[in-house]
């Protein structure tokens, strides 16, 4: 794999100049331009998800229910949650910067299944259009959550259609897992131990595992609430002999542990960018992988959190609460190692970095109140509050939009060949987690007294909360059109960036940026340990002392 | 090291392939007698219902999606799966299992 040497002043070959037409990017089998296509698709389903989220905060301003009718306000927050969730959070991380960096890290010339890949991206849209199409055909009023027998049963809405939707993003989200689990295990470069792996690869590598064990069932699961719809057989809805219990524990099993697909990939974008802007090894490196990997199999046995208050055992209730508690254990490993990894480094605050900071902040609120949740006497109050919103909320969005986002500026030069402006980064930054805590702290409060969620009607004396809650969100909204307006202002007017700017260790930033087509002029040799940043000279060290011990492959 | 590349493939004689449809196929035959054994919809109906059934799938994965003449790693992730499955199944019949269990004083 030989690649023409370019003459002075003329453009060198990459991935984006490849090739310019339509076709060549929808018939591409890239991995790098595929998640530039699903970087594209993502940004616009969190737009449609954002603008709906705004119109919920427009609603809650007043205490009375006048800007919509209730019906309408049931469809705009399902669709929030809908669109959000099964076509923003989850594919997000995993489908833009795992799609372009987990060839790229382990030093492979493109994914397993190239065209599986590819693939992807059509079901993922197929799915979302659908989804889309569903919300502008009357839309549905279920929460995103389809519980029966409302869903199967009751609802007028167009509950089927979306449903299909959500399946068919279900298996595009099947095809990336397999298709990493397949790479990570088979075309790692030489020398590429598993524990020389970036933590970023087992972060995905234990994200791939949830997906490909957990998305088949969630997937029937719906399919079913439809055949039950459709055909009234009697699965679910006890007016047909079925059991709405059991719709929530096939759907919890594989939707919990969907908040883990949405929050490992990020810890690890956290974990790149800490070791790179503390120029430190990651403390404890094999702590922080085990733990995704603990996270992934942990994470599938407290689903039954969800499901204090709705009927089932108090009996099983104990041990889910129990195993609830259980899954603290490695979150908190992982935040204790990140500080640990930035205590005596040299640390730069750069814009990645500030997002990374304020998810270390959030991420820890929104873990602490669900162990809040988790506790059986507390969510009997809890639960269907504003309390559970503004706690998931501070996971989703506190947690993954930050690791997005610190990811997507991090790695923003290696895909573009450009730096962004970093002031207005840094700004954007600090606006968008000023906004968030305004927009979501209140709720907590909102919640312990009493808020429930998914109602538009309130008293009066809770207004004040929810108007910082709006006033945040409105503030959130110019945090988040700020990176969208600076990021395409620097494809052109971007600083020229190098193969690596930030003096990062990883094979990624041993290719140009843009990289070459095959990411690699010759496949590389993994000779050192993973961030080995005493051996980098790039940016000035201060000694630290403290020996860090290297970690045997 | 890891060049992607599994050079062996197993060929699997039709005979085989034929011996286990046959098997599949008494196994359903048995499935349907079980039914009608006296006092069905009971639990120990269930129970041969769902052995039977995870036979049948491990014939399936073994011989027809060639999981016997795979390696290690494929063993493992096709034993992740039931291991999985069977995570879904216990937790949540221990949730029907204790649901008319009478709760302690006080607690209602």
């Amino acid at each position: 794999m030989s690649v023409a040497v370019a003459k002075p002043g003329e453009v060198k070959h990459n991935y984006l100049n490849a090739g310019d037409t339509v076709r060549s990017w929808l018939l591409t089998t890239d991995h790098k331009r595929i998640a530039v296509l699903y970087l594209v698709s993502v940004t616009l389903f969190f737009a449609v998800g954002g603008l709906l989220a705004l119109l919920i905060r427009l609603e809650l301003l007043t205490p009375q229910g006048d800007l919509m009718t209730s019906e309408t306000y049931n469809r705009v927050f399902t669709m929030h949650g809908v669109v959000m969730i099964f076509l923003f959070l989850i594919p997000a991380i995993p489908a833009v910067l795992g799609n372009f960096l987990v060839p790229l890290m382990i030093g492979a010339r493109d994914l397993a299944f190239p065209r599986l890949n590819l693939a992807s991206w059509y079901v993922y849209m197929a799915g979302g259009l659908i989804a889309t199409w569903a919300m502008v055909n009357g839309g549905v009023d279920t929460g995103w959550t389809f519980y029966p027998p409302y869903s199967s049963s009751y609802s007028t809405s167009q509950v089927t259609l979306t449903i299909v939707g959500a399946f068919l993003v279900g298996f595009s989200s099947i095809f990336t897992g397999i298709n990493f689990i397949v790479t990570i295990h088979k075309m790692r470069a030489p020398g590429l131990t598993w524990f020389r792996l970036p933590l970023f690869i087992w972060a995905h590598y234990a994200t791939s595992v949830i997906i490909v064990l957990g998305t088949p069932v969630v997937a029937i699961t719906l399919l079913l609430v439809a055949v039950e719809r459709v055909f009234r057989l009697g699965i679910f809805d006890p007016a047909l002999g079925g059991d709405p219990i059991l719709f929530q524990h096939l759907f919890w099993f594989y939707s919990h542990p969907a908040v883990y697909i949405m929050i490992l990939p990020a810890m690890g974008v956290i974990s790149e960018v800490i070791a790179c802007f503390s120029r430190k090894r990651v403390f404890g490196y094999h702590f922080v992988a085990f733990s995704s990997v603990a996270i992934a199999v942990v994470g599938f046995l407290v689903w039954g959190h969800h499901m204090f208050t709705t009927g089932q055992s108090v009996y099983a209730g104990m041990v889910f609460s129990l195993l609830s508690f259980l899954v603290a254990v490695p979150s908190a490993v992982k935040v204790f190692n990140w500080t640990a990894t930035m205590y005596k480094g040299t640390i730069e605050f750069r814009a990645p970095m500030l997002y990374v900071m304020g998810f270390l902040g959030l991420f820890v609120i929104g873990g602490l109140t669900g162990l809040f949740l988790a506790s059986l006497a507390t969510d009997i109050h809890l639960q269907d509050t504003y309390f559970v919103v503004a706690h998931f909320h501070y996971i989703m969005v506190g947690g993954t939009i930050f690791g997005y986002l610190a990811g997507l500026h991090f790695w923003w030069p290696k895909m573009t060949g450009r730096m962004y402006p970093e002031g207005i980064a840094k700004l954007a930054a600090l606006i968008i987690f000023a906004g968030f805590n305004l927009t979501f702290f209140p709720q907590f409060v909102l919640g312990y007294l009493g808020m429930p969620r998914r109602y538009h009607w309130y008293p009066e004396e809770w207004q004040m909360l929810h108007v910082m809650s709006s006033a945040g969100a409105a503030l959130l909204g110019i945090g988040y059109i700020l990176p969208i307006f600076y990021l395409l202002w620097s494809l052109r007017n971007g600083a020229i960036a190098g193969p690596n700017p930030w003096g990062a260790t990883g094979l990624e930033w041993k290719t140009d940026s843009p990289p070459i087509t095959h990411n690699f002029e010759e496949t590389p040799i993994v000779t050192e340990e993973p961030y080995a940043y005493e051996n980098h000279h790039q940016h000035e060290e201060v000694a630290s002392g403290t020996g860090a011990s290297t970690a045997e492959a | 090291m890891n060049n992607g590349h599994d050079t062996h493939t197993h060929i699997v004689p039709i005979k085989v392939y034929l011996l286990v449809y046959v098997a599949l196929l008494v196994l359903l035959v048995a499935t349907v007698g079980a039914a009608y054994l006296p006092g069905h919809h009971t639990l120990l109906n269930n129970i041969i219902a769902l052995t039977i059934a995870v036979v049948k799938a491990v014939l399936v994965v073994l011989y027809f999606m060639h999981v016997r003449y795979s390696t290690r790693l494929t063993w493992l992730w096709a034993s992740a799966g039931f291991f999985w499955l069977l995570i879904m199944f216990i937790l949540t019949l221990g949730d029907y299992f204790t649901r008319h269990w009478v709760p302690v004083q006080g607690w209602e």
